[in-house]
């Protein structure tokens, strides 16, 4: 059997060793700041330590996303019992510097600092990101030193299984993959299913393109989606867990692989976990691009090596998943999400967000913003603190136009919808919705037809083309935009269009088909003249517009009852 | 009981009549996974690390091993993005078409690479030079757009920049092959 | 379609009060007791796969359509086959499927015995009002006694099923996705080569359209036999045979 962690030992080893060093330099080796030249500024910030440093009392730690990427690389210099400073846009050249000048003789290299007072930092509120840009992902150590496992110990050895359900109850979480179905409810449904074994499954297929949330929690934080999966297998009675992970995210699957290793070998997986009789294997299983795997019933057959195509249902995975048992399907960022609900109490939680949306969501802020990066924000924050706060404002000093948020199944908000809170209930209201976690805020440059072309060709590309409705509406739809964005549009192609929509919103089989109209329904609702502007006008051949009603689409009380055709 | 059934048939199983060593290498993955059928994704993956894409005869070998039909492991094959029937290009150029690349005109400098060398994302060009392709977002959103020049990322690309990062790796090869 | 004992689930459909066998699905007790409901992937006697949605109905108090084919009866339950939406939503299913393929009744083997037909005058379609995709499908005709012409498939994989869950063989499967989906046998090989193709024709007769046919059938010749599957399984699952109704 393998050797229990002591993770009281751990921690505390672990606070020694790091107080022996005067400075600890952390540098962000997440992926969007290594696109930025991170990884010879962190080069360099070694090379020049090992130089400076004689009494060795710099540490260069590599660490994850620290949020800021637009203005990456990001070097963080924490002191010990002094202020940290943090160094945005770093070169290698900047980053010897930062030693020398900064770590060794203690002056600021001002152009480069970053204030943390500003309001990107000071506005958020981080629960899943807590750790992200402060801790070396690739250590447990580390993890362990920042309260990591302790969740856990306390499930294990205080909590019956009902009692982990309820306090996940309590706290109100809901599913951060975008439907916000109740959490606990979930949890539940696996506990009560009879057959064994039962399944858990971590969805880490993030396929919204301009998202990265999922991905920046498993690289940077991959101890803590462990630890969320473990506690929710306790919970639910599942004997064995998968995380699925895009193929596209080389460094997650690395590092989540690693971070299994590593927990099994320290009792944290495996047969009696941290010496209760609780056992749970975890696995990576790597997708293989495919959008459509987001949707439980696709990944699980992703995940059975067969096409992913989403299935029937009911049976819900909870009855029938996973090789014909009970399995569940949550999103990394709730699982993520789940141990410091345990460590911190179910009121502690409740205490941030609105009373229907709890906790704090993460969002890829993108686009035309003077900040963009990675966010972790309370429930219920307006859009407009989400812009102009956190995003600074449109860059160029340029108008704001509209937020879209929930990717390819979400919506177009534009600027009298500002001040709406962000939160479940409220973005569905306005036809969008929070999605995984996709925010992409657009200029007065944007045609709005544009941006729903744009993501109808992803849901067409995407389609798996099981159901009919979306396989051919998308394509339809996306040739009826296509015509109305090049102007050749009339009339009719936008009546079409709107009736495409409900049709393939209200027959599709699964999510990807029945939301991929949101986004032109949204721009529809809210940018209506743009469309309309982009149309030829209908003429006779006598130059007027005829009289011709539209076809009806109110019910029409003859409808015969139809008997069979055959 | 399936697995023992398996373990057994594996050991009978003999490696691809080639004598091709890259398939010694594919079976030992499919040893590792126990010759699941469930493995198949997985299983793929790693014949496309080894020979770079999936040809038919990897496939029908890979039937083979699993047991499974044919027509199965292709349509698995062709449904997933990742999975290419065809030998990539020396280079490539793949350009990011995620929603923040989007809204800063990624788009067009798609077009202008596919008019520039002829092909069509997702194509090769004819002297096997270059692969175009694009992405569903790379993650890269605050440096958008993002354009990936044989693997490394290049940031707040515009038409012309692109057009000049790519036309640099594909001339200096071909100055080094006829040098 | 034999079944034991007595129905006991009371529902209502279309307003007529019914009994239906517990376990039951809409569909097959709507078309027990002689209510049409339109479908097109359904096949009594293979596995539902939910793909064309043209049997979505009404079912009160629940706020999404439910699809008739897969949902099992509940006591007291209230279906409503057709309405003015679901009659639109399923003309306009229909009407993009003949914009998908290329569809030409004219010359269509099985014109006159073809199901997609059927459902275009079942739900008054009398015009495309969407574009043609004119899809540059290929015809196989490499098997000695049938042939596929994929530009009349609708992908509605009854011949997948079929293939696999009676005969055994999966010789088909659906390759691609989304509108590149199409439908190959072995590794997309002419299907006169596949080694594993029993003959049996099975996917021949189950086939709505005429993209499964019989080799030398003329315009119109062409008939199918869909209902053989039910009475295959049962005799397979049950070991009753049912009297056949005669082959067209």
């Amino acid at each position: 059997m393998a050797k229990q962690i002591d993770l009281h030992d751990v921690a505390h080893s672990e606070l020694e060793m790091r107080s022996r060093y005067t400075t600890r330099v952390k540098a962000c080796s997440s992926t969007a700041c290594l696109s930025a030249g991170a990884g010879p500024v962190r080069q360099a910030l070694e090379q020049a330590a090992e130089r400076e440093d004689i009494n060795s009392d710099i540490q260069v730690v590599p660490t994850g996303c620290m949020g800021m990427c637009s203005s990456g690389p990001l070097v963080r210099v924490e002191p010990r019992g002094a202020e940290p400073t943090m160094y945005a846009d770093v070169t290698p050249d900047i980053a010897t510097r930062i030693i020398r000048e900064h770590v060794v003789v203690r002056k600021l290299i001002d152009e480069h600092v970053l204030d943390e007072d500003q309001p990107f930092f000071s506005r958020q509120r981080k629960i899943v990101l807590g750790n992200a840009g402060r801790i070396d992902p690739e250590r447990i150590e580390d993890y362990v030193a920042e309260g990591g496992y302790q969740a856990l110990a306390y499930v294990l050895s205080d909590l019956a299984p009902e009692e982990v359900v309820e306090v996940i109850d309590d706290s109100g979480l809901r599913g951060r993959g975008g439907a916000g179905y109740p959490t606990a409810k979930k949890w539940d449904m696996l506990r009560r299913a009879e057959a064994t074994p039962k399944y858990l499954i971590a969805n880490g297929d993030e396929g919204d393109p301009g998202a990265y949330m999922d991905r920046t929690i498993m690289e940077d934080d991959p101890h803590r989606v462990i630890e969320g999966m473990i506690i929710a297998a306790y919970a639910t009675g599942a004997s064995r867990g998968y995380i699925y992970v895009r193929a596209e995210y080389p460094t997650a699957v690395e590092r989540l692989e690693r971070s299994i290793r590593v927990a099994r070998r320290q009792g944290l997986l495996g047969r009696n976990i941290l010496g209760s009789d609780f056992d749970l294997q975890l696995e990576v299983r790597i997708g293989a691009g495919a959008f459509v795997c987001g949707e439980e019933t696709a990944l699980i057959a992703s995940i059975e090596g067969r096409r992913g195509t989403p299935s029937l249902r009911p049976p819900y995975p909870t009855e029938r998943g996973l090789w014909g048992q009970p399995t569940m399907v949550n999103n990394v960022e709730t699982l993520a999400n789940v141990p410091a609900i345990i460590a911190n109490g179910a009121d502690w939680f409740g205490e941030v967000g609105t009373p229907k949306s709890k906790g704090t969501k993460v969002f890829a802020l993108a686009g035309s913003l003077v900040n963009t990066g990675l966010i972790e924000v309370p429930m219920g924050i307006t859009l407009r603190e989400i812009v102009f706060d956190i995003g600074g404002g449109i860059e160029n000093d340029g108008v704001f136009k509209a937020a879209q948020s929930g990717g390819p199944s979400g919506g177009c908000l534009p600027a009298n919808l500002l001040d709406s809170p962000v939160d479940y209930e409220s973005l569905r209201e306005l036809g969008s919705m929070m999605g995984s976690g996709g925010l992409v805020v657009m200029d007065d440059t944007m045609r709005m037809p544009d941006v729903a072309r744009f993501y109808m060709e992803f849901c067409r590309d995407e389609s798996c083309g099981k159901c009919a409705p979306c396989r051919t509406g998308t394509v339809q739809m996306h040739a009826l935009l296509d015509r109305i964005c090049e102007g050749v549009g009339r009339k009719r192609d936008l009546q079409h269009l709107e009736s495409l929509c409900r049709t393939v919103r209200q027959t599709s089989l699964c999510g990807l088909g029945q939301s991929a109209p949101n986004p032109v329904v949204s721009t529809l609702d809210h940018f209506r003249h743009e469309y309309v502007d982009l149309l030829v006008p209908d003429v006779t051949y006598n130059g007027e517009a005829p009289a011709v009603p539209p076809r009806p689409e109110a019910p029409d009380p003859t409808l015969p009852t139809k008997g069979g055709a055959r | 009981m399936a697995e023992a059934r398996t373990a057994e048939r594996a050991a009978q199983d003999e490696s691809h009549p080639s004598g091709d060593e890259r398939f010694g290498l594919l079976d030992k993955t499919l040893r590792k996974t126990r010759y699941e059928q469930d493995q198949l994704i997985e299983v793929l993956h790693v014949a496309q690390d080894i020979f770079g894409h999936l040809s038919e005869d990897i496939l029908i070998y890979l039937a083979r091993q699993l047991r499974l039909p044919p027509s199965r492991v292709y349509g698995v094959a062709t449904f997933y993005h990742l999975f290419s029937f065809t030998a990539p290009g020396r280079h490539s150029a793949t350009v990011c078409m995620g929603t923040a690349c989007f809204v800063k005109g990624a788009e067009e400098i798609t077009q202008q690479l596919e008019l520039t060398y002829d092909v069509r994302a997702g194509e090769t060009t004819e002297d096997g030079e270059l692969t175009v392709s694009t992405a569903r977002c790379v993650g890269s959103c605050g440096l958008a757009p993002v354009v990936l020049v044989d693997g490394v990322v290049t940031s707040h690309q515009t038409v012309e920049s692109t057009l000049a990062n790519v036309g640099e790796v594909v001339a200096q090869e071909s100055t080094e092959a006829s040098a | 379609m034999s079944r034991n004992g007595r129905p006991t689930v009371p529902v209502t459909i279309d307003g007529q009060e019914a009994m239906a066998y517990e376990g039951e699905t809409i569909l097959r007790m709507a078309e027990r007791i002689g209510v049409r409901i339109p479908r097109l992937c359904y096949l009594e006697g293979l596995s539902a796969w939910g793909g064309c949605r043209l049997c979505l109905v009404e079912v009160a108090d629940d706020p999404r359509y439910r699809l008739a084919c897969a949902t099992p009866v509940v006591p007291e339950m209230e279906v409503t086959t057709t309405n003015w939406e679901l009659h639109n939503h399923r003309r306009r299913i229909v009407e993009m499927l003949f914009a998908e393929g290329n569809h030409i009744c004219a010359v269509c083997v099985s014109n006159g015995d073809c199901e997609l037909q059927d459902l275009a005058a079942e739900t008054d379609v009398d015009h495309i009002h969407y574009d043609f995709q004119h899809p540059d499908s290929t015809v196989d005709a490499s098997h000695p006694k049938y042939v596929l012409d994929r530009e009349r498939c609708v992908l509605c994989t009854r011949c997948v099923r079929v293939c696999n869950e009676i005969e055994g063989a999966h010789v088909w499967d659906v390759a691609g996705r989304g509108s590149d989906s199409m439908l190959v046998a072995e590794l997309s090989k002419p299907w006169g080569e596949s080694p594993s193709c029993t003959w049996c024709g099975k996917c021949v007769l189950v086939c709505p359209t005429g993209a499964l046919a019989f080799k030398g059938r003329a315009v119109g010749e062409m008939r199918h036999d869909p209902a053989v599957i039910d009475f295959l399984k049962t005799a397979r699952d049950e070991g009753k045979w049912d009297e056949r109704q005669e082959a067209r």
